[in-house]
Protein backbone atom coordinates (compact mmCIF):
# COMPACT_ATOMS: atom_id res chain seq x y z
CA UNK A 1 0.00 0.00 0.00
CA UNK A 2 1.50 3.25 -0.67
CA UNK A 3 1.20 6.19 1.46
CA UNK A 4 -1.80 7.90 -0.88
CA UNK A 5 -3.71 4.72 -0.47
CA UNK A 6 -3.34 4.46 2.99
CA UNK A 7 -4.54 7.97 3.75
CA UNK A 8 -7.40 6.81 1.29
CA UNK A 9 -8.34 4.08 3.06
CA UNK A 10 -7.82 5.89 6.35
CA UNK A 11 -10.48 8.96 5.56
CA UNK A 12 -12.85 6.35 4.07
CA UNK A 13 -12.77 4.26 6.78
CA UNK A 14 -13.40 7.45 9.10
CA UNK A 15 -16.36 8.01 6.86
CA UNK A 16 -17.60 4.75 6.74
CA UNK A 17 -17.65 4.40 10.98
CA UNK A 18 -19.37 7.55 11.17
CA UNK A 19 -21.68 6.97 8.74
CA UNK A 20 -22.50 3.43 10.64
CA UNK A 21 -22.66 4.94 13.89
CA UNK A 22 -25.27 7.54 12.62
CA UNK A 23 -27.41 5.44 11.29
CA UNK A 24 -27.79 2.97 14.51
CA UNK A 25 -28.33 5.93 16.53
CA UNK A 26 -30.75 7.28 14.07
CA UNK A 27 -32.79 3.87 13.60
CA UNK A 28 -33.02 3.39 17.75
CA UNK A 29 -34.12 7.07 17.77
CA UNK A 30 -36.68 7.04 15.04
CA UNK A 31 -39.53 7.33 17.09
CA UNK A 32 -37.90 10.34 18.58
CA UNK A 33 -36.74 12.28 15.41
CA UNK A 34 -40.33 12.16 14.32
CA UNK A 35 -41.66 15.55 14.44
CA UNK A 36 -45.50 13.85 15.59
CA UNK A 37 -47.40 10.78 15.60
CA UNK A 38 -49.84 10.47 12.90
CA UNK A 39 -53.25 8.92 14.81
CA UNK A 40 -52.66 5.06 13.34
CA UNK A 41 -49.45 5.71 15.16
CA UNK A 42 -51.50 6.64 18.49
CA UNK A 43 -53.84 4.06 18.27
CA UNK A 44 -50.54 1.22 17.63
CA UNK A 45 -49.16 2.40 20.94
CA UNK A 46 -49.59 0.19 24.21
CA UNK A 47 -49.63 2.87 26.75
CA UNK A 48 -50.66 5.87 25.28
CA UNK A 49 -47.90 8.59 26.03
CA UNK A 50 -48.67 11.13 29.29
CA UNK A 51 -46.29 14.33 28.72
CA UNK A 52 -47.29 16.78 25.77
CA UNK A 53 -47.20 14.79 21.93
CA UNK A 54 -47.70 16.35 18.46
CA UNK A 55 -50.35 14.48 16.24
CA UNK A 56 -50.63 15.39 12.90
CA UNK A 57 -52.74 14.49 9.54
CA UNK A 58 -55.24 16.14 7.85
CA UNK A 59 -58.26 17.92 9.03
CA UNK A 60 -61.21 15.81 8.40
CA UNK A 61 -63.84 17.45 6.10
CA UNK A 62 -67.24 18.24 7.83
CA UNK A 63 -65.53 17.67 11.50
CA UNK A 64 -64.36 21.46 12.12
CA UNK A 65 -66.91 23.59 14.88
CA UNK A 66 -66.41 26.51 16.77
CA UNK A 67 -67.78 26.43 19.93
CA UNK A 68 -68.31 30.47 20.07
CA UNK A 69 -69.52 29.98 24.26
CA UNK A 70 -65.98 28.65 25.22
CA UNK A 71 -63.97 29.94 22.14
CA UNK A 72 -63.18 26.51 21.34
CA UNK A 73 -62.50 24.75 18.13
CA UNK A 74 -63.35 21.27 17.80
CA UNK A 75 -61.68 19.15 15.24
CA UNK A 76 -60.66 15.79 13.44
CA UNK A 77 -57.12 14.97 12.69
CA UNK A 78 -57.26 11.70 10.44
CA UNK A 79 -55.02 10.19 8.52
CA UNK A 80 -55.11 6.46 6.17
CA UNK A 81 -56.36 4.86 9.23
CA UNK A 82 -57.21 6.31 12.08
CA UNK A 83 -58.68 9.17 13.55
CA UNK A 84 -58.38 11.70 16.89
CA UNK A 85 -60.41 14.37 17.94
CA UNK A 86 -58.80 17.72 19.18
CA UNK A 87 -59.98 20.62 21.23
CA UNK A 88 -58.32 23.93 20.73
CA UNK A 89 -58.71 27.41 22.30
CA UNK A 90 -56.11 29.76 20.58
CA UNK A 91 -55.48 31.67 16.91
CA UNK A 92 -55.71 29.19 13.83
CA UNK A 93 -52.74 29.51 11.44
CA UNK A 94 -54.08 31.14 7.96
CA UNK A 95 -53.21 27.74 6.39
CA UNK A 96 -56.12 25.60 8.82
CA UNK A 97 -59.22 24.39 7.11
CA UNK A 98 -60.75 21.38 6.18
CA UNK A 99 -58.61 18.72 4.17
CA UNK A 100 -55.25 20.51 5.60
CA UNK A 101 -52.57 18.81 7.02
CA UNK A 102 -51.76 20.38 10.82
CA UNK A 103 -49.71 19.50 13.42
CA UNK A 104 -51.24 20.20 17.13
CA UNK A 105 -48.69 19.83 20.05
CA UNK A 106 -50.59 18.78 23.67
CA UNK A 107 -51.66 16.50 25.91
CA UNK A 108 -54.08 13.34 25.54
CA UNK A 109 -57.34 14.03 27.83
CA UNK A 110 -58.84 10.77 29.44
CA UNK A 111 -61.72 10.18 26.56
CA UNK A 112 -58.31 9.68 24.61
CA UNK A 113 -58.85 13.21 22.33
CA UNK A 114 -56.22 15.58 22.21
CA UNK A 115 -56.34 18.89 24.00
CA UNK A 116 -54.01 21.29 21.59
CA UNK A 117 -51.79 24.27 23.20
CA UNK A 118 -50.70 24.82 19.63
CA UNK A 119 -51.87 24.09 16.05
CA UNK A 120 -48.98 24.36 13.33
CA UNK A 121 -50.23 24.70 9.45
CA UNK A 122 -47.93 22.14 7.30
CA UNK A 123 -48.18 22.50 3.62
CA UNK A 124 -47.32 20.71 1.14
CA UNK A 125 -45.42 19.90 -1.98
CA UNK A 126 -47.74 21.85 -4.11
CA UNK A 127 -46.71 25.73 -5.68
CA UNK A 128 -49.19 26.28 -7.94
CA UNK A 129 -50.99 29.80 -9.52
CA UNK A 130 -54.37 29.97 -8.35
CA UNK A 131 -56.05 29.38 -12.11
CA UNK A 132 -54.14 26.60 -12.08
CA UNK A 133 -55.77 24.92 -9.29
CA UNK A 134 -58.91 26.09 -10.33
CA UNK A 135 -58.57 24.58 -13.62
CA UNK A 136 -57.56 21.29 -11.68
CA UNK A 137 -60.62 21.52 -10.14
CA UNK A 138 -62.80 21.87 -12.68
CA UNK A 139 -61.16 19.26 -14.47
CA UNK A 140 -61.76 17.16 -11.62
CA UNK A 141 -58.03 16.19 -11.37
CA UNK A 142 -58.50 17.87 -7.94
CA UNK A 143 -58.23 15.49 -4.87
CA UNK A 144 -58.55 17.23 -1.68
CA UNK A 145 -56.62 15.42 0.92
CA UNK A 146 -54.39 13.50 -1.37
CA UNK A 147 -52.19 16.28 -2.72
CA UNK A 148 -52.07 17.30 0.43
CA UNK A 149 -51.28 14.14 2.00
CA UNK A 150 -47.88 14.28 4.24
CA UNK B 1 -8.02 14.73 -13.42
CA UNK B 2 -5.88 16.63 -16.33
CA UNK B 3 -7.36 19.70 -15.44
CA UNK B 4 -7.54 19.73 -11.71
CA UNK B 5 -3.30 18.80 -12.10
CA UNK B 6 -2.80 21.85 -14.17
CA UNK B 7 -4.88 24.20 -11.76
CA UNK B 8 -3.16 22.84 -8.56
CA UNK B 9 -0.41 24.95 -9.49
CA UNK B 10 -1.11 28.33 -7.83
CA UNK B 11 0.80 30.24 -10.87
CA UNK B 12 -1.84 28.49 -13.56
CA UNK B 13 -4.58 28.55 -11.12
CA UNK B 14 -4.10 32.55 -10.44
CA UNK B 15 -4.01 32.90 -14.45
CA UNK B 16 -7.07 31.68 -15.23
CA UNK B 17 -8.86 32.97 -12.00
CA UNK B 18 -8.35 36.83 -12.60
CA UNK B 19 -10.15 36.67 -15.80
CA UNK B 20 -13.02 34.37 -14.13
CA UNK B 21 -13.30 35.97 -11.17
CA UNK B 22 -15.23 39.43 -12.62
CA UNK B 23 -16.83 37.50 -15.02
CA UNK B 24 -18.88 35.44 -12.98
CA UNK B 25 -19.52 38.13 -10.97
CA UNK B 26 -21.29 39.61 -13.81
CA UNK B 27 -23.27 36.64 -15.33
CA UNK B 28 -24.36 36.28 -11.51
CA UNK B 29 -25.49 39.80 -10.95
CA UNK B 30 -27.28 39.71 -13.99
CA UNK B 31 -28.93 36.30 -13.32
CA UNK B 32 -29.62 37.04 -9.65
CA UNK B 33 -31.33 40.41 -11.06
CA UNK B 34 -33.80 38.83 -13.41
CA UNK B 35 -34.35 36.15 -11.09
CA UNK B 36 -35.47 38.91 -8.65
CA UNK B 37 -37.81 40.34 -11.17
CA UNK B 38 -39.13 37.68 -11.76
CA UNK B 39 -39.78 36.41 -7.91
CA UNK B 40 -41.28 39.93 -7.35
CA UNK B 41 -43.21 41.35 -9.66
CA UNK B 42 -43.63 38.62 -12.48
CA UNK B 43 -44.40 35.26 -10.90
CA UNK B 44 -48.23 34.43 -9.53
CA UNK B 45 -49.25 33.97 -5.99
CA UNK B 46 -49.45 30.86 -5.18
CA UNK B 47 -52.78 29.31 -4.88
CA UNK B 48 -52.66 28.55 -0.83
CA UNK B 49 -49.99 30.86 0.52
CA UNK B 50 -50.34 34.22 -1.83
CA UNK B 51 -47.19 36.69 -2.05
CA UNK B 52 -45.50 34.72 0.60
CA UNK B 53 -44.47 32.00 -1.50
CA UNK B 54 -41.93 34.52 -2.98
CA UNK B 55 -39.85 33.91 0.00
CA UNK B 56 -38.96 30.46 -1.76
CA UNK B 57 -36.80 32.05 -4.60
CA UNK B 58 -34.53 33.26 -1.90
CA UNK B 59 -34.78 30.28 0.39
CA UNK B 60 -34.57 27.14 -1.66
CA UNK B 61 -31.31 28.21 -3.32
CA UNK B 62 -29.53 29.12 -0.41
CA UNK B 63 -30.77 25.52 0.98
CA UNK B 64 -29.22 23.61 -2.06
CA UNK B 65 -26.25 25.92 -1.65
CA UNK B 66 -25.61 25.32 1.64
CA UNK B 67 -25.27 21.78 1.06
CA UNK B 68 -23.64 21.79 -2.04
CA UNK B 69 -20.93 24.31 -0.37
CA UNK B 70 -20.68 21.36 2.13
CA UNK B 71 -20.04 18.84 -0.45
CA UNK B 72 -17.52 20.94 -1.64
CA UNK B 73 -15.76 21.57 1.34
CA UNK B 74 -15.43 17.80 1.74
CA UNK B 75 -14.76 16.53 -1.35
CA UNK B 76 -11.96 19.37 -1.58
CA UNK B 77 -10.60 18.44 2.38
CA UNK B 78 -10.54 14.74 1.09
CA UNK B 79 -8.86 15.50 -1.53
CA UNK B 80 -6.52 17.43 0.07
CA UNK B 81 -5.81 15.05 2.67
CA UNK B 82 -4.85 12.35 0.27
CA UNK B 83 -3.35 14.21 -2.51
CA UNK B 84 -1.82 16.78 -0.37
CA UNK B 85 -2.54 19.56 -2.73
CA UNK B 86 -2.37 22.67 -0.99
CA UNK B 87 -4.83 24.39 -3.25
CA UNK B 88 -7.40 21.54 -2.52
CA UNK B 89 -6.89 22.72 1.34
CA UNK B 90 -6.98 26.38 0.42
CA UNK B 91 -10.37 25.66 -1.34
CA UNK B 92 -12.37 23.31 1.51
CA UNK B 93 -11.28 26.20 4.04
CA UNK B 94 -12.81 29.51 1.92
CA UNK B 95 -15.71 27.69 1.24
CA UNK B 96 -16.61 26.86 4.94
CA UNK B 97 -17.66 30.66 5.18
CA UNK B 98 -19.25 31.06 2.25
CA UNK B 99 -21.08 27.86 2.73
CA UNK B 100 -22.35 28.98 6.86
CA UNK B 101 -23.63 32.51 5.25
CA UNK B 102 -26.04 30.82 3.06
CA UNK B 103 -26.73 27.92 5.60
CA UNK B 104 -27.59 31.36 8.08
CA UNK B 105 -29.97 32.68 4.72
CA UNK B 106 -31.69 29.64 4.76
CA UNK B 107 -32.41 29.07 8.16
CA UNK B 108 -33.53 32.96 9.05
CA UNK B 109 -35.27 33.06 5.60
CA UNK B 110 -36.82 29.43 6.52
CA UNK B 111 -37.68 30.77 9.94
CA UNK B 112 -39.56 34.00 8.32
CA UNK B 113 -41.32 31.84 6.03
CA UNK B 114 -42.19 29.72 9.10
CA UNK B 115 -43.94 31.66 10.83
CA UNK B 116 -47.01 33.32 8.29
CA UNK B 117 -47.68 29.33 6.92
CA UNK B 118 -46.78 27.19 9.37
CA UNK B 119 -47.61 29.77 12.63
CA UNK B 120 -43.87 28.92 14.23
CA UNK B 121 -40.91 30.31 13.62
CA UNK B 122 -38.78 27.41 14.65
CA UNK B 123 -39.79 23.71 14.95
CA UNK B 124 -37.33 21.10 16.52
CA UNK B 125 -38.25 19.00 13.00
CA UNK B 126 -35.55 17.04 11.25
CA UNK B 127 -35.26 18.97 7.96
CA UNK B 128 -34.72 22.19 10.75
CA UNK B 129 -32.47 20.57 12.97
CA UNK B 130 -30.43 18.67 10.80
CA UNK B 131 -30.03 22.37 9.05
CA UNK B 132 -28.64 24.02 12.15
CA UNK B 133 -26.16 20.87 13.11
CA UNK B 134 -24.92 22.02 9.62
CA UNK B 135 -24.21 25.24 10.41
CA UNK B 136 -22.75 23.99 13.83
CA UNK B 137 -20.32 21.99 11.66
CA UNK B 138 -19.46 24.89 9.59
CA UNK B 139 -18.76 26.99 12.71
CA UNK B 140 -16.58 23.64 14.18
CA UNK B 141 -14.79 23.79 11.02
CA UNK B 142 -14.08 27.12 10.43
CA UNK B 143 -13.12 27.01 14.45
CA UNK B 144 -10.34 24.08 13.63
CA UNK B 145 -8.52 26.56 10.67
CA UNK B 146 -8.73 29.53 13.16
CA UNK B 147 -7.29 27.73 16.25
CA UNK B 148 -4.17 25.81 14.70
CA UNK B 149 -1.21 27.87 13.12
CA UNK B 150 0.46 25.16 11.91
CA UNK B 151 -1.51 24.99 8.12
CA UNK B 152 -1.01 21.43 7.29
CA UNK B 153 -2.07 20.31 10.96
CA UNK B 154 -5.15 22.34 10.54
CA UNK B 155 -5.61 20.94 6.96
CA UNK B 156 -5.83 17.25 8.30
CA UNK B 157 -8.01 17.59 11.38
CA UNK B 158 -10.71 20.36 9.63
CA UNK B 159 -10.66 17.67 6.59
CA UNK B 160 -11.65 14.66 9.49
CA UNK B 161 -14.10 17.29 10.84
CA UNK B 162 -15.62 17.70 7.29
CA UNK B 163 -15.68 14.31 6.13
CA UNK B 164 -17.50 13.10 8.98
CA UNK B 165 -19.78 15.77 8.90
CA UNK B 166 -20.64 14.86 5.26
CA UNK B 167 -22.50 12.18 7.08
CA UNK B 168 -25.00 15.27 7.43
CA UNK B 169 -25.65 15.93 3.90
CA UNK B 170 -28.18 12.52 3.43
CA UNK B 171 -29.60 12.96 6.13
CA UNK B 172 -31.19 16.43 5.35
CA UNK B 173 -31.76 16.24 1.95
CA UNK B 174 -33.60 13.07 3.12
CA UNK B 175 -34.98 13.39 6.19
CA UNK B 176 -38.37 14.55 5.31
CA UNK B 177 -39.28 11.27 3.54
CA UNK B 178 -37.62 9.39 6.80
CA UNK B 179 -39.87 10.95 9.29
CA UNK B 180 -42.95 12.98 9.98
CA UNK B 181 -41.94 16.46 9.85
CA UNK B 182 -43.34 20.07 9.92
CA UNK B 183 -41.24 20.79 6.69
CA UNK B 184 -42.87 20.11 3.44
CA UNK B 185 -41.23 16.96 0.85
CA UNK B 186 -38.90 18.36 -1.87
CA UNK B 187 -40.57 19.76 -4.58
CA UNK B 188 -37.86 20.20 -7.19
CA UNK B 189 -35.11 17.83 -6.75
CA UNK B 190 -37.50 14.31 -6.17
CA UNK B 191 -38.73 11.35 -8.17
CA UNK B 192 -41.45 12.47 -10.90
CA UNK B 193 -40.07 15.53 -11.60
CA UNK B 194 -41.11 18.83 -9.73
CA UNK B 195 -44.15 20.08 -8.20
CA UNK B 196 -43.77 23.44 -8.63
CA UNK B 197 -45.81 25.21 -11.59
CA UNK B 198 -43.75 26.44 -14.50
CA UNK B 199 -44.06 30.34 -13.98
CA UNK B 200 -42.98 29.17 -10.25
CA UNK B 201 -40.01 27.69 -11.77
CA UNK B 202 -38.63 30.00 -13.73
CA UNK B 203 -37.51 32.89 -11.18
CA UNK B 204 -36.30 30.00 -9.05
CA UNK B 205 -34.15 28.02 -11.52
CA UNK B 206 -32.94 31.50 -12.11
CA UNK B 207 -32.39 33.07 -8.99
CA UNK B 208 -30.29 28.87 -8.00
CA UNK B 209 -28.10 29.50 -10.89
CA UNK B 210 -27.13 33.50 -9.70
CA UNK B 211 -26.63 31.58 -6.11
CA UNK B 212 -23.97 29.28 -7.59
CA UNK B 213 -22.29 31.41 -10.08
CA UNK B 214 -22.01 33.57 -7.23
CA UNK B 215 -20.78 31.27 -5.45
CA UNK B 216 -18.08 30.11 -7.79
CA UNK B 217 -16.94 34.03 -8.40
CA UNK B 218 -17.16 34.08 -4.16
CA UNK B 219 -14.95 31.04 -4.42
CA UNK B 220 -12.19 32.14 -6.57
CA UNK B 221 -12.07 35.54 -5.42
CA UNK B 222 -11.31 33.83 -1.54
CA UNK B 223 -8.77 31.58 -3.22
CA UNK B 224 -7.13 34.17 -4.64
CA UNK B 225 -7.60 35.86 -1.09
CA UNK B 226 -5.86 32.87 0.96
CA UNK B 227 -3.17 32.19 -1.72
CA UNK B 228 -1.92 36.30 -1.53
CA UNK B 229 -2.20 36.02 2.06
CA UNK B 230 0.31 33.13 2.60
CA UNK B 231 2.62 34.43 -0.19
CA UNK B 232 2.89 37.76 2.10
CA UNK B 233 3.57 35.79 5.31
CA UNK B 234 6.05 33.41 3.59
CA UNK B 235 7.64 36.95 2.49
CA UNK B 236 7.78 38.83 6.02
CA UNK B 237 9.28 35.13 7.03
CA UNK B 238 11.91 35.61 4.73
CA UNK B 239 11.90 39.11 5.60
CA UNK B 240 12.04 39.17 9.43
CA UNK B 241 14.69 36.21 8.66
CA UNK B 242 16.62 39.00 6.90
CA UNK B 243 16.54 41.55 9.15
CA UNK B 244 17.34 38.97 12.21
CA UNK B 245 20.67 38.75 10.36
CA UNK B 246 21.58 41.92 9.51
CA UNK B 247 21.23 43.00 12.92
CA UNK B 248 23.45 40.50 14.31
CA UNK B 249 25.77 41.19 12.07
Amino acid sequence: MTKKQKRFAFIGGIFAVAALAVTLVLTALSSAVAYFYTPSDLDALDHPPTGVIRLGGLVEGGSVQYNKEEAEVHFVIMDEAGRRAVTYRGVLPDLFREGQGVVVEGKLAPDGSVTAMQVLAKHDENYMPREVADALKKQGRWKEGETQNQ
Amino acid sequence: MGVFYELANPERFERIAKPLQPALTAIAVLLGGAGLYYALFNSPADYQQGDTVRIMYVHVPAAWMALFCYSVMAFSSAAGFIWKHPLADVSAKVTAPIGAVFTALALFTGSLWGKPMWGAWWAWDARLTSVLILFFLYLGYIAIWESIDDKARAARLAAIVAIVGFVNIPIIKFSVDWWNSLHQPASVFRDGGPTIDGSMLRPLFLMGAAYMIGFGAMLIAAIRNELMARRLQRLSEVAGRKASTVNVE
